[in-house]
C-alpha cells in the first residue's frame, strides 16, 4: 500500500526521506501521481511538505532564492522573475503550471525539464538537505550528474544571481504542438554583454542528452565576441558538441541534431521563435 | 491501510469524507461524493477533463492527492449554474455548439471559468492558452473558442 505522510517542516521531511528508501517526496505530483494512476507506484510513502519556506520566493535582491515547492504559476505571478516567465510559461497548460514545482522539474526525465534548462544557464545552485542536518548548496550541473543514481534527499531551494539585464536570459522551446507541447528540444542562453562583447556566456540545452546539459563549446566560441554574424556562425558549428539526443515519440535523434544549430543561431540572432 | 478524514468546501457547501491515503481528488469527488462532473480521461494530466478549481485556480484532480485538499475550496461544473439559470459560459457553449460528445466539456468550462475570473476580456490567443491543457476530439476547438469569447463579453461571465 501507498501511504502519505505530511511534514510541517523541511527538517522532518528530509529526515523521513533519509530514513526510508521507499519514501518519495511529492511536490506538485504531476509526475508522481501519473505513476500512482498507472500502477507503477503502489508501495512506499509519499512525503508532503507544508513548510512555508518550501514555497518561498525571495526575488527582491541580486541573489535570488526560490523554494523547491514554488510552482510555475508562482514564477509567472512574480514581476521580479520576469526573465524566467518564458520557461515557466512553456510548461503544460494553466492547470499543470498551478501544480508543477521547480523541485519536481529538476527531477523530470528528458524531454521534460524545461525550467531546469533555464536554471542551468543561470548557473543555479541546488540546496539539498539529506537527513536532519542543514542544507548544502551544490551546482545544478553536479546535481544533474548525480540525480539518476538516486538518494539525493530533499531539495529545499534553488539559488542564482539575478541577470544584470532581464533580456540577458533568452529561452526557446521547440515543440510540435502549440501553445502547449512537449519539447523537441529547448535552449536557454545567458548572454551578459560588456562593452558590446559577450562576457561569460552560459548556454544550456534540454532534450539533447539524458539530462539538461551545458553547451561549453558554444560558450567558448562566443566568449569575448560581439554577437555578430561571424560569432553566430561559429556557435552554429560548435552547437552539437557533447550532445547525445534520444529518439523518442516526439522526435528522432537525427531530427534533433538537424534543428538544434538552426534554433541556436536564431536565438543568438534575437529572431522571434 | 486506514482511511483518512478530509474536510473541504465543495461548490460552496462544507463536506467531509474519508479517503484512501494516496487517493486522488477526482476519485473522492466521483466515487466518494457522487459529483460526476469532472471525468477520468487519461489519469496522466494530458486531457484536462478532470480539471476542477482549487481555491479558484484550475488543478488536475486526477493528479491531486485528496488529503492535500483539507480546508480547500473545491469548485466543479456541478456548481456553475445558479438554480435553473445557466452560467453565461454554459449558455454560450450551447449557443455556439461548443459541445459535441460533451466529454471534454466540464474541463473546458472549468478552464474557461478560471480564465475569465482573472481576465474578463481575453484575446483569442489568451483563450487558446487558457484551454491549452484541455483536449477536445470532436469540435476542432473553434466553437469552444468562439463560445468563450462570446461569454467574455456578456454580463455576469465573471460570476464565480
Ligand atoms: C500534461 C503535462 C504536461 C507537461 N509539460 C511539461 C513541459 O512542457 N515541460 C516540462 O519540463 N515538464 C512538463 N511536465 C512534467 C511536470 O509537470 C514538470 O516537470 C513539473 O515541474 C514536475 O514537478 P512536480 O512538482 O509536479 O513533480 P512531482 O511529480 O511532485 O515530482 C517529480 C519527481 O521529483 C521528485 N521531487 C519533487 N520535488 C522534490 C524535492 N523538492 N526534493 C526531492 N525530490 C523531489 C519526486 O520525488 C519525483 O520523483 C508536464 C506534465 C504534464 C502532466
Ligand atoms: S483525467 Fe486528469 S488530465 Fe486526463
Ligand atoms: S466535444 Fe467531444 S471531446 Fe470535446
Amino acid at each position: 500500500m501507498l501511504d502519505v505522510r505530511h511534514c510541517a517542516t523541511l527538517a522532518e521531511a528530509a529526515g523521513l526521506l533519509a530514513g526510508d528508501r521507499h519514501a518519495l517526496l511529492i511536490g506538485g505530483g504531476t509526475l508522481v501521481m501519473r505513476d500512482v494512476n498507472e500502477g507503477r507506484l503502489t508501495d512506499g510513502t509519499l512525503v508532503r511538505v507544508s513548510d512555508p519556506a518550501f514555497r518561498q520566493v525571495n526575488a527582491g535582491g541580486a541573489r535570488i532564492e526560490l523554494g523547491a515547492g514554488v510552482t510555475m504559476a508562482m514564477v509567472l505571478a512574480s514581476r521580479e522573475l520576469g526573465f524566467l516567465h518564458a520557461p515557466a510559461r512553456s510548461i503544460g497548460g494553466p492547470a499543470v503550471r498551478n501544480m508543477a514545482t521547480i523541485g519536481g522539474n529538476l527531477f523530470a526525465a528528458c524531454p521534460y525539464g524545461d525550467f531546469t534548462v533555464a536554471l542551468l544557464a543561470l548557473e543555479a545552485q541546488v540546496v539539498v538537505q539529506s537527513g536532519y542536518g542543514s542544507g548544502r548548496a551544490m551546482p545544478l550541473e553536479d546535481f544533474l550528474a548525480a540525480r539518476d543514481r538516486g538518494g539525493i534527499g530533499l531539495v529545499t531551494a534553488v539559488q542564482f544571481a539575478r541577470p544584470q539585464n532581464p533580456a540577458d536570459l533568452r529561452f526557446r522551446k521547440v515543440s510540435r504542438v502549440k501553445p502547449k507541447g512537449i519539447a523537441v528540444l529547448s535552449i536557454a542562453a545567458h548572454l551578459p554583454l560588456a562593452g558590446g562583447r559577450v562576457a561569460q556566456p552560459r548556454i544550456a540545452y534540454g532534450a539533447m542528452a539524458p539530462t539538461p546539459i551545458r553547451a561549453r563549446a558554444v560558450e567558448r566560441v562566443l566568449e569575448g565576441k560581439p554577437l555578430d554574424a561571424a560569432a553566430i556562425q561559429a556557435a552554429r558549428q560548435a552547437a552539437l558538441e557533447g550532445c547525445r539526443p534520444a529518439t523518442d515519440a516526439i522526435a528522432s535523434e537525427w531530427y534533433r541534431r538537424e534543428i538544434l544549430p538552426v534554433h541556436l543561431a536564431r536565438l543568438l540572432a534575437g529572431e522571434a521563435p | 491501510m486506514a482511511k483518512l478524514p478530509v474536510q473541504f468546501s465543495l461548490n460552496g457547501t462544507d463536506r467531509a469524507t474519508f479517503v484512501e491515503p494516496a487517493g486522488t481528488l477526482l476519485d473522492m469527488l466521483r466515487r466518494g461524493l457522487g459529483d460526476f462532473a469532472p471525468k477520468y480521461g487519461c489519469g496522466q494530466g494530458t486531457c484536462g477533463v478532470c480539471t476542477v478549481l482549487v481555491d479558484g485556480e484550475p488543478h488536475l484532480s486526477c493528479l491531486t492527492l485528496a488529503v492535500a485538499c483539507e480546508g480547500r475550496r473545491i469548485e466543479t461544473v456541478s456548481g456553475m449554474a445558479d438554480g435553473p439559470d445557466l452560467h453565461p459560459l454554459q449558455q454560450a457553449f450551447m449557443d455556439h455548439f461548443a459541445a459535441q460528445c460533451g466529454f471534454c466539456t466540464p474541463g473546458m468550462l472549468t478552464a474557461a471559468r478560471a480564465l475569465l475570473a482573472k481576465n474578463p476580456n481575453p484575446t483569442r490567443e489568451e483563450v487558446i492558452d487558457g484551454i491549452s491543457g484541455n483536449i477536445c476530439r470532436c469540435t476542432g476547438y473553434e466553437p469552444i473558442i468562439a463560445a468563450i469569447l462570446a461569454a467574455a463579453g456578456s454580463p455576469g461571465a465573471r460570476r464565480a
